[in-house]
């Protein structure tokens, strides 16, 4: 049993990795794609298309191993929250197909060009949505009977899950804004620097209103963060989100360039840890615990040997690729 | 809405999402495979021709590989959203297979995609052609896993069930994935790719050979294509062949219904032709037949006994008419494939495979085949697996999602409007750039923007070298 369990704990790791860095990775170039109509047609765009264009496959590849390592490590808990939130997987699947051939298309044919472009922002808009109002609906609890998913197919619509879909929209929007404070010069880079500062305060907002209301869903949820002594742990979290925040602004307003950026990545990484606090060792919270949920320990096994040999090695390719473009861009490219 | 089956709205929707899907890859192992071989042969000769080619082939790659992607990630959630009974069942043998699948192969192809298409300059020939291989060496590694998964659903083998009713592995890994009808099933799928591509390669040089017989890029591709589907078309047959003899050990219902075979023949089986199935009567109508044919390509014995249909209850039986003429489309194209080869090998020992136009409109004519012979033969295959999701132990009927009809008609009515649209328009980009004609000089991918699925580098390279340095 305690084999089993350190299986399933290692997997919860792996898969909570492989969500984090698909979130902070497609997270900038999703948000490039929310902010895409506010840059001026013609060079902002290009380059910020430019910026993104040699990394967005590889950033989405995280969402499939995270979605794939669900379904093999805790089948259960696969089977149960895709059903949860049909509609709001398929409007992501259909966004990520959107934007994701706009980045070819658009430099296909120059009179269809407005429209690929439309099709990037609002293809990115939707899957933003659609994946923080999931992660709302996961967090606000879904109806099991059996094993099984026992609710209707709009369960997941609730002023909290609206809630947590704009604070994703304003999250990756900031971190798409930063991203270009990094990436480009000029009038791109001072109007990316004006979002970012805008999108940060939204952002710090959009947190506290989130972590407010989160501790009210179920008496749960309040224990985990309030109750003595944990609350000395947990209460580390908004403190260092304030000192996060403060380091923020300041590199922002003296024209730091990659701190920012990095900054914003700390943001999440808290948010992150603020939502393992509250969830683990929940999968489904309230219903399924990750040992609930497991894959027997033959499947766990299998698969762990072979991603702890090959996430790094995956690791130092994309290292590699994002060091081969590292630098300013430009309309026509990378200089 | 009530007479709409929740099962078989999310059977359409997932027919539907992963033959598109398969539309692309069934195009992009073989190309990926064509380039590396375009790029060797550059890279030994040092001829400008082969770089031509490459670039030309390349950019047309980049598009069809995108729309791979995003097409092949919505299949990945597809078994979750529609099929989560399935998915909590045969997660645990299916789920590592396919996440093998994304550490050994999607990561891969994603992270040397953007070496292969612009790194040219910034890496060496050297380097470069390893990026090339390696995204080749990614398509072929995901066919691998993923037939393997698929497979398994076929040939299911090595697994116990446990006590929350899930398919577990019993022991050993590799039963698992070599099952039974794995190594049939993967060979014939990739030399379908590779002769699909051979196809589509050729038509695109026939086209611009009748347009100027002495283009000598369009000569080459054509008779590289010419070449690939004379030797590759007969040992497609021949491997589907075999892999009927190991369809007919373990899912002999599939066989009769491919066949026609409602009645058992005890005494050598007749091969059908050509015959109108009546379910309902449960008879095969017009039909023109070869006595005993059937039992001596099945069984190699002409008095063999072949069981029939009626050897199995109504409702384990396969639906008879869609099996029987998608056999016999992917067949027919087969043996059409097989004739354009040797129609190429004649007229290249005559001296005239540049000159010859009918073969050259022949080839245009077979360029979209392989598509539908791909297609054709997964419908078979897929179809004929009814009624199970795992043969002989989970019936599809009870692999669904608790989902209600109306959110499942809504997401396939999304899925066909939104697929049209956007693979439309790619198809349509395809089609222009394939009406360019292959010249000397071929423009390096990143002279005219375009950047793909993968790690692709901006255009800041042409073809005469960097024109900016990368920032140091
Ligand atoms: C015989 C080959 C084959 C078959 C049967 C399938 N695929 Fe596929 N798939 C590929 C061959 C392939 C490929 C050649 O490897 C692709 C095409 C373009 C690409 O990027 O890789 C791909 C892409 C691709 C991607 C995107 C990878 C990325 O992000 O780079 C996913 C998630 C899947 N596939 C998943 C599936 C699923 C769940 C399938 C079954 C239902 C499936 N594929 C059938
Ligand atoms: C890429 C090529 C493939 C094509 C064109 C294809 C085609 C089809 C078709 C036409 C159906 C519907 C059958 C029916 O409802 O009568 C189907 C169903 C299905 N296929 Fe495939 N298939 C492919 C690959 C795969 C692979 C690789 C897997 C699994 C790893 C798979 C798993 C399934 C499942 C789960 C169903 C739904 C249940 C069912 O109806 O059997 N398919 N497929
Ligand atoms: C003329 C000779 C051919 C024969 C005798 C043949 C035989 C078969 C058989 C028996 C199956 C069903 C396997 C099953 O039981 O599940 C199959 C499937 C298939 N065929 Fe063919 N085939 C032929 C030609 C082709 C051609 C020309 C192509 C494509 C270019 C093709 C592509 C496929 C594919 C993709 C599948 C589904 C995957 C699989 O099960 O391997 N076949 N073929």
């Amino acid at each position: 049993m305690s084999y089993d369990l350190d299986l399933s704990t290692a997997w919860a790791f792996i898969i909570a990795f492989a969500v984090f860095a698909y979130v902070v990775m497609d997270g900038f170039d999703l948000g490039i794609g929310i902010l895409f109509p506010t840059l001026k047609v013609g060079d902002e765009r290009d380059a910020a298309m430019n910026s993104i264009a040699p990394v967005w496959d590889g950033n989405e590849t995280w969402l499939v191993l995270g979605g794939g390592g669900l379904m093999a490590a805790f089948p259960n808990a696969y089977a149960i929250i895709l059903p949860a939130t049909y509609p709001l997987m398929i409007a992501m699947l259909l966004g990520l197909v959107f934007r994701g051939v706009a980045f070819e298309f658009r430099w296909r044919h120059a009179p269809h060009r407005a429209l690929w472009d439309a099709a990037f922002t609002i293809g990115s808009v939707v899957a933003t949505l659609a994946q923080g109002i999931a992660l709302g609906a996961i967090l606000q609890g879904i109806s099991v009977r059996d094993d099984a998913y026992a609710g209707g197919w709009l369960d997941w619509l609730s002023p909290f899950t609206l809630l947590t879909g704009a604070s994703l929209l304003v999250g990756y929007a900031l971190l798409g804004a930063c991203w270009l404070v990094w990436k480009t010069e000029g009038s791109g880079q001072t109007h990316a620097r004006r979002m970012a500062f805008r999108l940060a305060i939204a952002m710090l907002l959009a947190l506290a209103a989130v972590s407010a209301a989160t501790p009210f869903l179920s008496y749960d949820y309040w224990r985990r963060w309030f109750a003595v002594p944990g609350v000395f742990v947990t209460a580390q979290v908004p403190v260092l989100v304030l000192v996060t925040a403060v380091l923020f602004f300041r590199s922002l307003g003296k024209g730091g360039e990659r701190a920012p950026f990095l900054l914003a990545l700390a943001l999440f990484l808290l948010g992150f840890v603020g939502l393992g606090i509250s969830i683990y060792p929940y999968i489904v919270p309230r219903s399924l615990t990750i040992w609930d949920a497991a894959a027997p320990a033959s499947s766990q096994l299998f698969m762990l040997v072979g991603a702890v040999v090959i996430i790094p090695v995956i690791l130092a390719y994309t290292g590699w690729a994002y060091w081969v473009f590292r630098g300013k861009v430009a309309a026509d490219g990378y200089h | 809405m009530e007479h709409l089956d929740p099962v078989i709205l999310a059977r359409a929707q997932f027919a539907f999402t992963v033959s598109f899907h398969f539309i692309f890859p069934a195009f992009s192992i073989g190309l990926a495979s064509y380039l590396l071989v375009l790029e060797t042969l550059w890279l030994r000769t040092g001829r400008q021709l082969y770089l031509d080619l490459f670039r030309y082939w390349v950019k047309i790659f980049a598009v069809a590989f995108g729309m791979g992607v995003v097409s092949g990630i919505v299949m990945s959630y597809q078994f979750g959203t529609n099929w989560s009974v399935f998915s909590a069942k045969a997660g645990p043998v299916i789920g590592p297979i396919m996440a093998y699948e994304v550490l050994t192969a999607f990561f891969l192809e994603a992270g040397f995609l953007g070496v292969m298409l612009f790194g040219r300059r910034k890496v060496g020939p050297g380097l470069h052609l390893f990026a090339t291989a390696m995204v080749a060496l990614g398509t072929l590694i995901s066919a691998t896993w993923i037939v393997s998964a698929n497979s398994w659903m076929h040939t299911p083998a090595g697994f116990a069930i446990n006590a929350k009713g899930q398919f577990v592995p019993a022991g050993s890994w590799w039963p698992i994935i070599f099952n039974p009808s794995f190594p049939y099933r993967v060979v014939h799928t990739v030399i379908g790719a590779y002769l699909t591509t051979s196809l589509v390669v050729g038509a695109v040089g026939a086209w611009h050979l009748l347009r100027d017989t002495g283009n000598q890029h369009a000569r080459k591709m054509f008779s590289m294509a010419m070449w690939m589907a004379a030797l590759v078309a007969p040992l497609q047959i021949f491997a589907g062949d075999t892999q009927g003899l190991n369809t007919l050990e373990h899912q002999p219902a599939k066989i009769a219904a491919m066949e026609g075979h409602f009645d058992s023949h005890p005494h050598g089986a007749p091969l059908i032709l050509f015959g109108i199935p009546d379910t309902a009567k449960r008879r095969m109508d017009y039909v023109v037949e070869v006595p005993k044919l059937s039992s001596l390509i099945l069984k190699h014995d002409l008095n063999a006994p072949l069981t029939g249909l009626d050897a199995y209850p109504a409702d384990r039986v396969p639906p008879v008419s869609i099996l029987f003429w998608s056999f016999r489309i992917m067949v027919g194209l087969g043996f059409a494939m097989l004739g354009l080869g040797f129609w190429s090998l004649w007229a290249r020992w005559r001296g005239r495979l540049f000159e010859d136009r009918w073969l050259q409109r022949a080839a245009i004519l077979m360029g979209p085949s392989g598509f539908v012979a791909v297609l054709a033969g997964w419908v078979t295959t897929e179809v004929g697996r009814q009624p199970w999701t795992v043969y002989g132990h989970l019936l599809t009927a009870q692999s669904h999602s608790p989902l209600a009809a109306p959110a499942v008609a809504a997401s396939l009515t999304a899925f066909v409007l939104v697929y049209f649209a956007a693979f439309g328009a790619g198809t349509w980009y395809i089609l222009r750039l394939m009406a360019h004609a292959p010249h000397a000089g071929e423009p390096e991918p990143a002279a005219m923007p375009l950047r793909a699925a993968g790690i692709t580098p901006a255009p800041a390279v042409d073809a005469d070298g960097p024109k900016t340095e990368p920032d140091a």
